[in-house]
């Protein structure tokens, strides 16, 4: 059992929990995720891990309610118990490989959209620490669901914010955001891009448009996690790739966003029946 | 004379009844029927289902026991050999081992051996027959707590070890428990038992740790103070055709099939996990694994067809699957071979292109290949594809273990008693072999934990 310490609401759908994890802990880096299911019942679900403690033994993890796995999830309260947490998964980030010259070579724009803000948390960290120059840009649709705001500040050299809406920062997506950037004199060598993958796929362009390379993380379906049921697999450079094992970070210019998110919705009806019938844990006694 | 008697037939679940189920489909013998089939055994002086067997279970010796209705008797002779048989019982291929090899084979029906251990096994389960030496305080980690690693773990407590089995997945059981559908082999009434029965003996079972993941085995051995590492992490990985369409939605690996199906329970309502099976199912492949998927599809709702590229006669199966999967009214499409999953504007399964196939000469492995026929390509419409193609080793261990050699396949490469290349580091089951069976697995298991035991003595 893997006990949530914290528990706090980051919006009213997306809620931040540390976990008591030691083992899993010890071995994440950034670039890395998760996997979650909740009760016995439960679905694995797979979630991003937005920050670790080695010291303290926990993960930090931030869930969105999306259908009723994820609803079960940020119903769980400080105290309570997940049945099983394991990790992590995936391949690190590129940059953790590199050797310091290559990294003093680099220049990070780490592009976040909504729910993806989470996992570029860690990363920045990561650069920060290693003193490489990091930029990063948050999208969200509107106020209310920008996550991590604060946060990033203490963990890059430029924060840029940006909402559909215009409710905080500059009036625009993402992709308007970067062009913007780059436009009043930034340049990066390297670009991640981590959000919903219709975020990722056009953000992907603006960067092939700008001449910067593009790193995605790709959030595709899951069973095991460990390469054995093959759900994940996603066409990177007309090859198969599993995202769980050899991800989920790709070459953005190389990935098939249109047959990603095809196959993430593959099991959309079935979830809209499971949705229709499921009484949701939220205030369970 | 005893051979006399024809072999006593099973009772099953009615095939149109037990295909809208997910419940057992073989009730097994009772004991009378057990005691009457037992008394056909000719108790060879040469026994050859012994050596036909890789575990060598004294065959001639439990049946006696259940002929003089001795069941605990018979239990503990098994127990000396096999850790799991209620489970190879149900799910060993009896008809190329045992039972291929019984004498009353050559002219009638050989002895149900496997029904008889299957009986033995039901009857004791959740009975405790082995005893444990005292603890000798010595760490051994055990990766994978499928039938190899079980099998490892439970021969090294009985001798006083201290075992961990590190299991990735959040359950206990491997393939057992992902794979074999509960209607072959029932999960809390069968295998719970004899995972038990493993943690009775003193093993601790840690779930939820990867090997190669959250922990390493440079790690276990260096820093947690492991003796020796046994390695039985399976064959993991599915494989597919590299034929164009199979990201297409819709086709699934049989692995991700059952494991939704088996370890999730997506089959009952009240668990969580999705499963898509659709009106019309065609799964390619002719082993268990194929069966299992197709039969699975089958309770599931859907009209399915299995596509495979020999004959009935070459099918890998056990026969009796297939025998089951046909009663049940599964489509055989035999000598035809996918070439390509065609989809419709959404980008879902909408037919499966095949050619027809004829049997040409024998291959290295002795059955006749298939060869293509020109011009004999045909669609199949279905809705769902699934590839039941066989599976290999996962690399997250080989990779991340220093002095681990692999095959050109990725199995780990280990003697005959199961040493790697590295010392210390034992490996057995689908992770060297690639995949195989559980009594094949289990086998290399109990070798291994010999050759552990030796190496932790020198």
């Amino acid at each position: 059992m893997f006990e949530i310490l914290t528990k706090e609401m980051l919006t009213p759908i997306i809620c931040r929990m540390k976990v008591r994890a030691p083992r899993l802990a010890a071995a994440a880096l950034p670039g890395e995720f998760l996997i979650v299911r909740a009760d016995e019942k439960g679905e694995r679900i797979p979630l991003t891990i937005s920050d670790f403690d080695r010291e303290e033994g926990t993960v930090t993890i931030v869930t969105q309610k999306i259908g009723a796995s994820t609803a079960d999830i940020i119903a769980y309260e400080a105290g309570e118990c997940f049945a099983d947490v394991v990790g992590p998964l995936g391949q690190p980030s590129d940059f953790v490989k590199m050797s310091p010259e290559e990294l003093a070579a680099q220049r990070y724009i780490l592009i976040a959209g909504g729910l993806g803000t989470a996992p570029v948390y860690p990363q920045a960290k990561w650069l920060k620490e290693h003193g490489v120059p990091v930029d990063v840009i948050i999208g969200a649709k509107t106020k209310d669901l920008l996550i991590y705001v604060d946060e990033m500040k203490d963990v890059c050299d430029n924060l840029f914010v940006c909402t559909d809406d215009g409710s905080y920062g500059f009036k625009g997506m993402g992709t308007n955001m970067l062009e913007h950037v780059v436009a009043e004199g930034h340049s990066y060598t390297q670009a991640v891009i981590i959000g919903p993958m219709i975020m990722m796929k056009f953000t992907t362009l603006t960067c092939k448009k700008l001449g910067i390379p593009a790193i995605v993380s790709l959030n595709t379906l899951m069973v095991d996690g460990t390469g054995m049921c093959g759900a994940c697999r996603v066409s990177v450079g007309g090859k198969t790739r599993f995202a769980c094992v050899e991800g989920p970070e790709f070459d953005g210019y190389e990935v098939d966003f249109d047959e990603a998110m095809r196959r993430q919705g593959q099991y959309k009806s079935e979830e809209a029946a499971v949705n229709e019938k499921h009484v949701c844990k939220i205030g369970r006694g | 004379m005893a051979n006399r008697i024809p072999r006593v037939a099973v009772r099953e679940q009615d095939a149109k009844v037990r295909a809208t189920n997910f419940e057992e489909v073989c009730y097994g013998y009772n004991r009378e029927e057990a005691m009457l089939e037992a008394s056909r055994c000719l108790h060879c002086k040469n026994p050859r289902c012994v050596t036909a067997c890789p575990v060598n279970i004294q065959i001639p010796e439990f049946i006696a026991k259940v002929n003089e209705g001795d069941i605990e008797g018979a239990a503990a002779i098994i127990a000396h050999d096999s850790s799991l048989p209620a489970v190879c019982g149900r799910v060993c291929p009896q008809e190329t081992q045992c039972e291929g090899s019984c004498v009353l084979g050559v002219k009638g029906e050989p002895v149900a051996i496997g029904k008889l251990e299957r009986f033995v096994a039901d009857e004791t389960l959740g009975k405790a027959t082995a005893e444990c030496a005292p603890s000798n305080g010595i760490k051994v980690a055990v990766v994978g707590s499928g039938p190899a690693g079980l099998a490892c773990a439970s021969d090294l407590a009985k001798w006083g070890y201290d075992v961990t089995i590190f299991e990735a997945l959040h359950k206990a059981g491997g393939v057992l428990e992902y794979g074999i559908p509960e209607f072959r082999l029932p999960k809390d009434k069968v295998l719970k038992h004899e995972i038990d029965e493993v943690k009775r003996l003193g093993v601790k079972i840690e779930t939820d740790v990867i090997i190669g993941k959250t922990v390493t085995i440079d790690s276990l051995m260096d820093e947690e103070g492991f003796k020796a590492v046994f390695i039985g992490s399976g064959a993991g990985l599915p494989k597919f055709m590299g034929i164009p369409g199979e990201n297409l939605c819709g086709v699934f690996s049989a692995n991700e099939f059952l494991t939704r199906n088996n370890l999730m329970k997506a089959w009952r309502e009240d668990y969580l996990t999705p499963i898509h099976a659709g009106k019309k199912v065609c799964v390619v492949g002719g082993g268990n694994v194929a069966m299992d998927a197709a039969r699975t599809a089958l309770r599931l709702g859907a009209e399915v067809h299995i596509v495979y590229r020999r004959t009935e006669a070459e099918l890998p199966a056990r026969r009796e699957e297939v025998h089951h999967a046909m009663e049940e009214g599964i489509v055989f499409d035999m000598l035809t071979n996918p070439v390509e999953i065609l989809g419709d504007e959404k980008g879902w399964v909408r037919a499966l292109r095949c050619i027809r196939m004829e049997l040409g000469e024998p291959d290295e492995s002795g059955r006749r290949s298939p060869v293509p026929i020109p011009g004999s390509e045909f669609e199949i419409e279905t809705e769902t594809v699934i590839m039941a193609l066989g599976t290999s080793p996962n690399p997250l261990i080989s990779k991340t273990t220093e002095g681990l050699e692999v095959t050109r396949r990725g199995c780990l490469v280990a003697d005959e008693n199961g040493a790697t290349t590295r010392p210390g580091v034992f490996a057995g089951g689908d992770a060297v072999t690639g995949a195989a069976t559980v009594i094949l697995a289990m086998g290399a298991g109990r070798t291994a934990a010999k050759a552990i035991d030796e190496f932790l003595r020198q």
